[in-house]
């Protein structure tokens, strides 16, 4: 976006700096005051956030910057959102569709939540389907949602098992290539990977993107 | 000649076993060589797969809990043993004192599966200024009623502070309430319990010690962030505290720092036991920046570690995940007072940093123990004793995480074989 007057440069410099208060008063001005557009302002929000995932990559944010970033998206679309006209602008283009769930046994979601959110913010389509997942969930899940990706989220050791079990089933349900698998989690690692048979395994969410990118050949 | 310890009786030979086993944990402590590597038996919920039980039984039955870990340790010949028991068999007091913070076997998961901790709010951020003008009062009356059924009368109870002379009399009518008269009888019938499985504890231990086999370590601690984070905010909580409430995040920290401190010493001193495990969650380099660590993380644990030093006691904190970024700040302790298990950190890179410092433990990755074949674990024992031990390093071996659960008995068998085999 280039195209920014010296508000909206503004409004992103603060959501990307975590400078919550002022970003949320300005964008409630923006929105409540003066009439701004909301998809304008929604815009803007995605353009913040893109700063925000650089950041993340780069290693200058941590997850304390992705969760109150995901925080202040959510508020500034609680405003905007109801203020879009109906017929207007509607979803932009997704780049895929990626499914995830927490695989069966583990009730972990901490991980998987900030993936959801970055993939997500990153455009695209995200179906989070929970935690302790049946083998036989993700299977009716995947037959309904037609996902590009599958994340298999696990944070405890017997995840490996169920990951396993899950990715088999997959190949048993005879679905195995119409989708990549990703795995991540606490102890993922590549002999967990090899072992669990999934495409590829991310530490983090930004690998998590990153695979999703490559996969749907979307633009890193 | 023998000994008793409690009602068992300790052979000579196996005084002399125990003797050398300590020894040999101390000896690394004080950042001296032992005459052989040791080795640590840490886990959860392995010895039930080891022993033929299920999960729910290791939480419920003392007797097949005992047994099962029993026989693990008289098998393999660790030099320090997990208080296994503590560590699992607590089923019937989470079922009495209806703790609300766990799921476990027959509560919420499967026969088979681990007891799983649930990430939720239970603090407020509002509540921060409550705790900081009256912890006491904030757990009596808000927290405990929060994370345990049995404690749900007391919001009822009066506010102590400011009780004095005919209040400190007139002030006590709540007691009288039937939710507050149910809650002291859950917590008396609860506490029962307690005392029953400490009983049985106590028993475990003595019947280790008699055989030869210390304990690794008495007690069990929590850093001040990690205990605001996991146990009160939230992790999510936590982290938009970092920006929302610094200022009196801090305050917490420094003042659950205090209060981690004296309680951990005085733990340690009815343990009579000096080491103290202190698993830590949020020091990772992916969760927080240096400088965050630095400024939240850090300092309130630097404090609790060095009460403890102060006290006599040895800190074993075990650091969860990858935390290469962070050795040269938490090298920051005296030299021959800790032990520091990492989990996913190179273990041969924390020896460069900190061999000079504290003792090491570690640490076999749970994807090697749980998938791997034993000469893969016999490869990676020797790959740690060539480039720590044979140079020097006082390290401990184990599991990065202790032996996981799924751990077939073969790379156990390995693990501590190979030991032997390239450090003993």
């Amino acid at each position: 976006m280039n195209d920014m007057n010296e508000q909206e440069k503004q409004l992103v410099e603060w959501l990307s700096d975590m400078n919550e208060d002022d970003a949320i008063a300005l964008s409630n001005k923006m929105l409540l005051e003066e009439g701004a557009n909301p998809l304008r302002v929604l815009e803007l929000c995605r353009a913040a956030m893109d700063i925000v995932g650089k950041r993340f990559e780069e290693g200058e944010y941590f997850l304390p910057e992705l969760v109150l970033a995901g925080e202040m998206l959510d508020m500034v679309g609680a405003v905007a959102k109801p203020l879009i006209k109906q017929g207007e602008g509607g979803e932009s283009k997704k780049l895929g569709k990626v499914l995830i769930g927490t695989v069966h046994g583990d009730l972990h979601d901490i991980g998987k939540n900030i993936v959801c959110f970055m993939l997500d913010i990153n455009g695209f389509e995200v179906k989070d389907i929970g935690i302790d997942v049946p083998v036989k969930t993700f299977i009716a899940e995947i037959n309904t949602f037609q996902p590009d990706v599958v994340g298999l989220s696990g944070f405890l050791t017997l995840a490996f098992e169920s990951m396993k079990e899950t990715i088999a089933a997959f190949d048993q349900a005879g679905m195995r290539d119409k989708f990549k698998v990703m795995i991540g989690g606490g102890q993922i690692d590549e002999t967990v990977r090899a072992y669990t048979g999934a495409d590829a395994f991310g530490v983090n969410a930004v690998e998590a993107v990153k695979l999703c990118n490559k996969w749907t050949g979307a633009t890193a | 000649m023998s000994q008793m310890i409690g009602p068992y009786e300790q052979s000579d030979a196996a005084k002399a076993a125990y003797d050398a086993r300590w020894e040999r944990i101390q000896a690394c402590v004080r950042l001296e060589r032992p005459d052989r590597m040791p080795v640590g038996l840490h886990s959860f919920f392995w010895p039930a797969n080891y022993g033929g039980i299920t999960y729910k039984e290791m939480m419920y039955d003392y007797e097949k809990a005992k047994k099962v870990t029993l026989d693990a340790v008289m098998e393999f010949e660790p030099d320090g043993v997990y208080p296994l028991i503590l560590g699992t068999t607590v089923g019937p007091i989470l079922e009495k004192f209806d703790f609300k913070q766990l799921q476990w076997p027959g509560h919420g998961v499967g026969d088979m599966q681990p007891f799983q901790y649930l990430d939720r709010e239970y603090m407020k951020p509002e509540e921060y200024d409550d705790f900081l003008f009256d912890p006491t009062g904030f757990y009596i009356h808000k927290y405990l009623p929060r994370i345990m059924g049995a404690f749900e009368g007391f919001d009822k109870l009066p506010h102590f502070a400011g009780m004095h002379y005919m209040r400190s009399m007139f002030g006590m009518r709540s007691f009288t309430l039937p939710e507050v008269r149910a809650s002291f009888d859950k917590i008396v019938a609860a506490a029962e319990e307690t005392n029953n499985l400490f009983a049985h504890h106590v028993d475990w231990v003595q019947r280790l010690n008699a055989a030869g086999f210390p304990l690794f370590n008495g007690g069990v601690a929590t850093s001040p962030y990690d205990i605001v984070a996991d146990y009160f905010r939230g992790a999510t909580g936590m982290m938009k505290d970092l920006y929302r409430h610094k200022d009196k995040l801090k305050l917490v920290l420094d003042k659950m720092a205090t209060i981690v401190t004296k309680m951990t010493i005085e733990n340690a001193k009815l343990a009579n036991h000096p080491i103290v495990f202190i698993p830590v969650h949020w020091a990772p380099d992916a969760f927080m920046s240096q400088k965050q660590f630095e400024e939240f993380w850090w300092p309130p644990f630097r404090k609790m570690l060095m009460g403890m030093i102060d006290a006599g006691l040895t800190p074993m904190p075990m650091w969860e995940s990858d935390c290469t970024k962070r050795l040269e700040i938490i090298k920051d302790i005296p030299a021959g007072k800790c032990i520091y298990w990492f989990e996913r950190t190179d273990l041969v890179k924390a020896y460069e940093v900190l061999g000079d410092r504290v003792a090491l433990r570690g640490n076999l990755s749970p994807s090697l123990l749980t998938t791997g074949k034993p000469e893969e674990v016999d490869a990676a024992v020797k790959h740690l004793v060539d480039n720590i031990w044979n140079k020097g390093g006082c390290m401990m071996l184990d599991g990065a995480f202790g032996i996981p659960d799924e751990t077939p008995v073969a790379n156990v068998r390995a693990m501590f074989d190979a030991s032997r085999k390239y450090a003993g």
